[in-house]
């Protein structure tokens, strides 16, 4: 970039063009933030009616009107179709849902213009991403408005009241499932003033559930007790007892919300038609997954049906996009999260950084050429190199310093043992056996308290601190053995180390005395 | 089976009980029967040094013994019994420095009293024997003795900085070798009382040049010293027991000393040296900033409506005693369904493990205290920080300022989470001498005053946040 004052790139935000979407993929409030970032936003006209945001208030907010398909990067909520990919000008960068591993020829297809493709929707699951992640954000739209569907269907309060004319019991609420839907769901619900229960094959989020307001079920005692490595052996097991459970709460609930997905598969089927039959006239089921095949037997994407037995399914599949205000709100903040990351210099120019695992992870194709699958991705952070590795026990009792080639290690140990070995070669046979015990003492010394629990550390610390009071031993041998002034020093060194062993043991077990699991 | 070999089998069974207790102490669930396996192994070795020294040990020995011991364990239990946990590193540091003086002693006795069957060569070694033992057991006491100085604040924690202060080292050093090598060839008092003189001002000017920071390390480092001293003294007299015993305490004690030196991201070395601390005061650019302040209150609030929240305790704490209102904190805040964890860094307080010591005396379950590398992706997902006395160990300079002196010692990523608030005292900067840009980021807010005031004030403002939801529950139902 040359020149002094190079020419900021320009944002197009499209009308979407998909029917029934109601979102935009930027608001007169995001569109005030990348302008900040110094681009230049060109919006078409009619772009954010469908959210309620009129045009005169995306200019308010320093954009232009325009043709959206002649900027340099194009933000958009759905995948293109092939008529807009047709539209993209050569070397623009084109940002929106493109579910890449659902969609494998659309992926070929903007393949083969010259463009780069970000998917908002392939943010890895990484803390630093979270800003991010639209499936989170949009996750929590429709967690809300599963439950405001719901509770239109629902022909009754969802909070208990005592009225002069009756008493009226609280609407119990399942939902199956505490991801962030879920999690939204129970909030919503609760918040209506429904008794809310909650099911998760994670136990881990009990506590996020409770949080909430909510009840966790657990599946099963069995369930409990195991720990983490053992909940995918116990699966079938799990599923069984699973299905027992639903059909105890679906005889007893009023409303059922579904949230269960697994990545790249068909969603599970946890009500069946039975369950569903055992269900009280006038209950109301959302299927929040109806567009990955549904939770629930009888779920009719897109659609609410009601069944024999008066029970409503909701299968709709926008839900976000019934709040499209709210939608388009923060699908756009995540979208000014990412161009925060792409526009590293705040000047207006898009720069993809390849090194960076969350830019890499949601390029789909980079100037024509095809990029998905990225490499996956390591969800905890690689720890420094050094930390690895293991300090040498070097012969003379300092541990090696961290990340050095490794032909100086050689080389280090080498000249360590080549000095061991002159040092006890010329040294009296009667020193020999201390030597080696002496050598073998340290290595042992390295190796037991190799991995030492961080909390321990004072602990580990005052206990050796008693056992080198072990010093008295020689004191022991000298005193009393004639000379006045070397009894004296003895009976001085046996007294000192006497404290340390006595207080030594006495406060380290005082110490773990305290440490207690919660 | 004869006296001696009855000790040396009890010396071979001492030992292994030595190493069965280091091993239990890594762990929690074992931690407690280490302790068992080291009184074991100390009772076992005991026996059977005073069964060896009967055989030709005076009357009165044996009695001066008893009183030693007596007097010694009194002392001992009663200083375990009162110390509080905010004072363990002075503890930790002055049983080291005993541990020298008494390896000092015997080290003098061995030349004092001189086995009259050694001759020729195994005499030189004696009496060299007798040096390194003299000369570690005095670094270790002298070091100690300016380590718990600097703990108590008896003295500055500031590093003695006095001119060419590792020629003075190294100096002391070749001093030894010579005075070595002159008493080898003519033993007498003179040499001893010099080669014990320069020890004991080397240990001193070694902890002295080492700043208040890396106190974690030189008391681990101490702790090593401590067992190589007594390793000297089993060369000197030959006993088995006692160089085993020293090489573990001594080679484990380095080995933690250099986990801390990682987790500080310092050379070894230096810090033995005494080396850091030198350069940090000079490079401090300066970087300032508009700070905003909150109110205890308001700090009530923000943790009253937050999901997760991290408590990122540091030395502060352990000053201002805050470690039972943090704990009540964090009862009270996961009574209200609020996720609370503690993320504690390796060298945070003044001893590694410290915080995790105080943390346990407050009955804090050590489930939800974590590490740093444990913790430290979690802070982006969580909604409120507390840094309560940490600085250096939380600031954001270490990764994003390569010309920072704490540049790429690994921090708490404290910044990444919604909201921060950080207890101070007042704006001064660390123990490193380090500003922190942390205090002046857009998510941090500063909460000054006495970090145990402050928490307790907080306490009553959660306490007055739940009336009014007390109310209204009420009227709903």
């Amino acid at each position: 970039m040359a020149p002094a004052e190079p020419e900021p790139q320009r944002i197009g935000v499209p009308a979407e063009s998909t029917a029934g979407e109601t979102r935009v993929a930027a608001t007169p409030a995001t569109v005030g933030r990348l302008v900040a970032l110094g681009y230049d936003v060109v919006v078409e006209p009619g772009a954010g009616a469908s959210s309620r945001f009129s045009d005169a208030a995306y200019e308010e907010a320093g954009a232009r009107l325009g043709d959206p398909w002649a900027a340099e990067i194009v933000l958009k909520v759905n995948a293109p179709s092939a008529e807009e990919i047709g539209r993209l000008r050569d070397g623009a960068t084109l940002i929106a849902l493109i579910s890449p591993a659902f969609n494998p020829e659309l992926v070929e297809e903007l393949a083969r213009r010259p463009i780069t493709v970000l998917a908002m929707d392939a943010v890895p699951r990484i803390s630093r991403a979270q800003s991010l992640d639209v499936l989170s954000s949009m996750a929590n739209i429709a967690g809300y408005r599963a439950v405001v569907e719901a509770a239109h269907a629902f022909g009754r309060f969802f909070t208990g009241q005592v009225t002069a004319a009756g008493k009226v019991p609280p609407a119990k609420v399942l939902v199956a499932g505490a991801g962030v839907a879920g999690l939204a769901a129970i909030g919503a619900a609760r918040s209506l003033g429904a008794v809310v229960r909650a099911t998760d094959p994670r136990p881990e989020v009990a506590e996020q559930v409770r949080s909430l307001g909510g009840e966790f079920l657990t599946v099963s005692a069995e369930q409990e007790v195991s720990t983490d490595g053992y909940a995918k052996a116990t699966s079938e097991d799990y599923n069984r007892l699973a299905a027992q459970l639903y059909a105890e709460q679906a005889a007893d609930v009023d409303i059922i919300v579904t949230t269960a997905l697994i990545p790249g598969r068909p969603a599970p089927t946890l009500i069946t038609a039975e369950h569903v039959a055992r269900m009280k006239p006038g209950s109301v089921i959302v299927d929040m997954a109806a567009a990955q095949g549904g939770n629930v037997e009888g779920t009719v994407p897109g659609k609410a049906v009601v069944t024999d037995n008066d029970v409503t399914i909701i299968g709709y599949t926008d839900l976000p996009g019934r709040l499209p205000a709210q939608a388009s709100q923060l699908y756009g903040t995540n979208i000014v999260n990412l161009m925060k990351l792409l526009t590293p210099g705040k000047d207006g120019r898009l720069v993809l950084d390849f090194d960076d695992v969350v830019q890499r992870s949601i390029t789909v194709v980079r100037e024509g050429e095809k990029t998905w699958p990225p490499p996956p991705v390591q969800v905890s952070a690689a720890p420094a190199p050094a930390a690895a590795k293991e300090p040498e026990p070097a012969a003379s009792g300092t541990p090696a310093k961290p990340a050095r080639p490794a032909w100086s290690s050689y080389a280090l140990v080498g000249a360590g043992a080549l000095a061991l070995f002159l040092v006890t070669a010329f040294s009296p046979s009667e020193l020999l056996g201390h030597f080696t015990v002496f050598v073998l003492a340290i290595v042992i010394g390295f190796y037991v308290i190799g991995n030492v629990h961080h909390a321990l550390h004072t602990p580990l610390m005052s206990v050796t601190n008693a056992i080198s009071g072990i010093v008295v031993v020689g004191a022991l041998l000298q005193i009393g053995q004639g000379d006045t002034a070397v009894t004296v020093l003895s009976f001085a060194a046996i007294l000192l180390a006497s404290i340390n062993i006595f207080g030594g043991f006495a406060v380290t077990r005082r110490m773990l005395g305290m440490f207690s699991k919660g | 089976m004869t006296t001696d070999t009855a000790a040396q089998a009890a010396y071979v069974v001492a030992a292994l009980l030595f190493i069965l207790s280091l091993a239990g102490l890594s762990q929690h669930r074992t931690s407690r029967s280490g302790v068992v396996w080291g009184i074991a192994g100390m009772v076992v070795a005991l026996a059977a040094t005073v069964g060896l020294a009967s055989r030709s040990i005076s009357a009165t020995g044996l009695v001066l013994i008893v009183v030693a011991t007596a007097v010694g364990a009194g002392i001992g239990l009663w200083r375990a019994k009162v110390v509080e946990m905010t004072g363990m590193p002075e503890l930790i540091a002055i049983m080291h420095s005993l541990v020298g003086l008494a390896a000092t002693f015997v080290g003098w006795n061995g030349y004092l009293d001189v086995d009259a069957e050694l001759s020729g060569s195994l005499l030189g070694i004696h009496h060299a024997e007798v040096f390194i033992g003299v000369f570690i057991g005095a670094v270790t006491f002298t070091g100690s003795v300016v380590a718990y100085l600097k703990l108590s604040a008896r003295i500055a924690s500031r590093p003695l900085t006095l001119p060419g202060k590792h020629v003075l080292n190294i100096g002391a050093l070749v001093a030894f070798v010579g005075l070595t090598i002159a008493f080898v060839a003519r033993p007498n008092m003179g040499l001893l009382i010099a080669v014990t003189v320069v020890a004991l001002a080397l240990g001193a000017h070694l902890v002295a040049s080492i700043g208040g920071g890396d106190m974690p390390v030189v008391v681990s480092m101490l702790n090593s010293y401590s067992g190589w001293a007594a390793a000297a003294s089993g060369f000197l007299l030959a006993n088995n027991l006692l160089i085993v015993t020293g090489a573990l305490v001594g080679s484990s004690g380095a080995y933690l000393s250099y986990i801390m030196c990682k987790a500080m991201n310092r050379s070894f070395i230096s810090v033995i040296a005494g080396g850091f601390g030198t350069p940090a005061a000079a490079a401090d650019e300066g970087e300032q900033g508009e700070h905003r302040e909150i109110s205890a209150e308001e700090t009530a609030e923000l943790l009253g409506n937050a999901t997760s929240v991290i408590i990122t305790p540091g030395y502060g704490m352990a000053v201002a005693q805050a470690q039972y209102p943090v704990a009540e904190l964090a009862r009270k805040l996961r009574e209200r369904g609020v996720e609370v964890r503690f993320g504690i860094h390796q060298v945070a307080g003044r001893l590694p493990g410290h915080m995790n010591v105080l943390l346990a005396e407050a009955n804090v379950p050590y489930d939800i205290v974590l590490e740093m590398d444990e913790i430290n992706d979690d802070f982006a997902a969580t909604s409120v920080v507390l840094v309560i006395g940490a600085n250096d160990t939380v600031n954001p300079a270490a990764t994003d300022n390569p010309s920072s002196p704490i540049a790429g010692m690994p921090v708490l990523h404290v910044w990444e989470a919604a909201n921060v608030v950080v207890f101070k005292r007042s704006m001064a900067a660390g123990y490193a001498g380090v500003q922190n840009p942390l205090f002046f980021r857009e998510n941090t807010q500063m909460l000054f005053g006495d970090a145990k005031q402050r928490v307790e004030d907080i306490l009553r403002g959660l306490d007055a946040l739940d009336t009014p939801v007390r109310e209204m529950a009420g009227t709903s139902r």
